[in-house]
């Protein structure tokens, strides 16, 4: 009996799990949620200097491996990401563990009838027709997360009761049971409104503030050590842009128009996100945003090179910046002392603003 | 007419480029200026520009950019993003020039390498000298030319890199980027070391660039980071005549961090680790390589 685990990222697990449970027509092992002993295990059995993406991926698939999986999903990326999957598969079976190894996006390259000709082995038999249609539906889903996160990111700071997040949750929960498009569709629209109707207290002249920075990092709470969730404790409307819709579907075109804007600093790609980064940067620094966390794993290569331009940007148009730096030993208090001398300086910054404009 | 003085950073790209450099531009009325072999001073203006958390190698080379500011009219700093999809480079190759232009105020000369959008290294040099004025069919020549003689000249290095394995000596394979091996701070002691102890060292890099790429597939069958296909390449090209491996990387290499790894958990052969970071003490350094070589050769007594 074919049982398949997949790393987590997020609230992604919802899509993933619905695409799988529809195609494949096997056993999911849901990894658990990533907690401490997680990276624990990551950690132990991953080299010394490589980034932290591959230590979490690890210790969920040992977690995830422990329940019973035996075969394990990896979607490699443009840096070195893409290679992760070979050395992983390396460990794990120095640790003794009997699986199969799926990599779904080999070089930086999506290759769809590679792709397809992989999930076949698994099921053989999956159908063209029904492949296409449930993928479809589960990037329909991504847009849709992705749309509801926006929204929760700018208000969660403001909201009178704690109300979103639950309702963000309950939605999750029902995503998973949609029976097709039509029924994902109403059920988006009716939970929206919801989320609308919730009661948001958001002062005009609020601080805002823009997170970019390396994809793992960023869209994994647990990997940023639930930085948006203590940035929101200070009243501040957040602006992300990685995504997941944004990583599969709008880069291809949005990524060269980052470089566009930004071609004032750099003329080429750098790896993995770290242009769109820049770009990102210098679109917040037009929009005179408060101020810009720049957040990754240690070691990660094309975010390092990016910081050295993202300085000089944020230097020119007078905005201040931070950069948080995520390991598996990092200490949460060191970050929130930090984050908290930031959020003094951009609100001490802000009332001198209101102040000199008054006279 | 003045010469025109192009600086070069003796760092990461010259290891692997400075002998087509040489004998392109010798063509021309063009002075090649090469920055001297990292010191300290070079490695610590590095360290002051660069960001934290940059590998050594890259703090090294911004080092010798910094010394080569007010010496030449051009800096030339190649990006090289891929030889096609299976050969792709580590990030900070594609990054360099934007990050040194963006650190330091200077003129750059740059082209670009990306197979997979066809732009070669022989367009990207043809158009360098096109600009100062030269004719594309002398460029072309001149081009032609200088591969020749670059190829002359590693086939005569191959050559003797491939005899030393016929020697009585304890033989080590050397298993490294040429930036860091050939580089006067990170590298230079530490051969030196271990030629001292009675050794022969064969190098990594000084085989056909084409047999040990292809020969990776057999240690690592996803690797797709070119130079580091062409260091591992090399395991199984000499596994059989050799007594001990020793690999050297930089701190934090990205590509190294990986595939080393992979190496050490498929290796059969007795290796050592070596990673070079800016707070670097020799004595650590040599009681390890002594200790090593120590144990490999007491293995051959053994037998």
């Amino acid at each position: 009996m074919n049982k398949i685990t997949f790393p987590l990222v997020g609230n992604y697990r919802t899509p993933i799990i619905y695409l799988f449970k529809h195609i494949l027509e096997c056993e999911i092992v849901e990894p658990p949620p990533i907690t401490k002993k997680t990276i624990e295990l990551g950690n132990a059995n991953s080299p010394e200097f490589v980034c932290t993406p591959f230590k979490y991926t690890l210790g969920t698939y040992i977690e995830a491996l422990e329940k019973g999986a035996n075969i394990v999903v990896q979607f490699g990326g443009g840096c070195r990401y893409g290679y992760y999957f070979e050395l992983q598969e390396q460990i794990l079976k120095d640790l003794g563990y009997e699986f199969k190894y799926v990599n779904f996006v080999t070089k930086g390259v999506t290759n769809l009838k590679e792709i397809y000709l992989k999930l076949k082995e698994i099921n053989p038999k999956l159908k063209v027709d029904k492949l296409i249609y449930y993928s479809f539906i589960t990037f329909k889903m991504l847009k849709y997360m992705d749309r509801c996160d926006d929204y929760i990111r700018q208000n969660i700071g403001f909201e009178e009761k704690k109300e979103l997040e639950n309702i963000n949750k309950e939605m999750l929960n029902k995503f998973l049971n949609v029976k097709g498009y039509l029924d994902l569709r109403r059920t988006y629209k009716k939970y929206y409104k919801k989320l609308k109707k919730v009661k948001i207290n958001k002062p005009k002249n609020c601080l805002k503030i823009g997170i970019i920075g390396e994809l793992y990092t960023v869209m994994e709470p647990f990997a940023n050590y639930y930085l948006e969730r203590e940035l929101a404790s200070y009243n501040i409307e957040i602006k992300r842009f990685t995504n997941a819709h944004y990583l599969l579907i709008e880069k291809r075109k949005k990524g060269l128009k980052y470089l566009k804007s930004a071609k004032k600093y750099i003329k080429y790609k750098m790896g993995a996100d770290s242009h769109d980064n820049i770009g990102r940067c210098k679109y917040l620094c037009k929009k005179k945003y408060d101020g810009i966390i720049h957040i990754k794993s240690s070691f990660c290569t094309p975010e390092i090179g990016s910081m050295a331009i993202i300085n000089k940007i944020c230097k020119e148009y007078d905005i201040p910046v931070i950069f948080f730096s995520f390991d598996a030993n990092t200490s949460e208090v060191g970050i929130k002392t930090r984050l908290e001398a930031f959020y003094d300086m951009i609100e001490m910054r802000k009332k001198n603003e209101k102040l000199l404009s008054r006279h | 007419m003045a010469k025109i003085k192009i600086g070069i950073p003796r760092s990461l790209f010259y290891y692997y480029y400075k002998d087509i450099w040489k004998y392109f531009f010798d063509e021309f009325n063009i002075e090649l200026i090469i920055s001297p072999p990292t010191n300290k001073t070079i490695m610590e203006n590095g360290i002051k520009f660069s960001i934290d958390e940059m590998c050594v190698s890259m703090k090294n080379y911004i080092g010798h950019v910094y010394y080569l500011l007010d010496k030449c009219d051009y800096i030339l700093i190649p990006r090289i993003s891929n030889y096609g999809n299976d050969n792709q480079t580590c990030t900070n190759f594609l990054a360099t020039y934007d990050i040194i232009n963006n650190i330091f105020d200077t003129k750059i000369l740059n082209y670009n390498i990306n197979l997979e959008n066809n732009e070669t290294e022989e367009k990207g040099l043809i158009k360098i000298v096109t600009d100062f004025g030269y004719s594309k069919e002398y460029a072309k020549k001149a081009y032609k030319n200088a591969i020749k003689k670059v190829k002359q000249k590693n086939d005569k290095l191959i050559k003797d890199n491939i005899k030393k394995l016929d020697s009585e000596k304890t033989k080590i394979l050397l298993i490294g980027h040429p930036y860091n091996l050939y580089d006067n701070l990170i590298g230079k002691e530490i051969i030196k070391y271990i030629e001292l102890n009675d050794t022969e060292i064969i190098y990594s890099d000084l085989f056909h660039k084409d047999i040990t790429n292809t020969l990776s597939k057999k240690l690592s069958y996803s690797l797709y980071f070119k130079y580091n296909k062409e260091n591992i390449g090399s395991i199984p090209l000499v596994e059989d005549k050799i007594d001990g491996i020793i690999f050297i990387s930089t701190f934090p290499c990205s590509p190294d961090s990986l595939v080393n790894e992979l190496m050490f958990r498929k290796l059969k052969k007795p290796y050592l680790n070596l990673i070079i970071d800016d707070l670097n003490s020799m004595t650590g350094i040599e009681t390890r390589i002594e200790s090593f070589i120590d144990i490999i050769k007491g293995g051959v007594i053994n037998e």
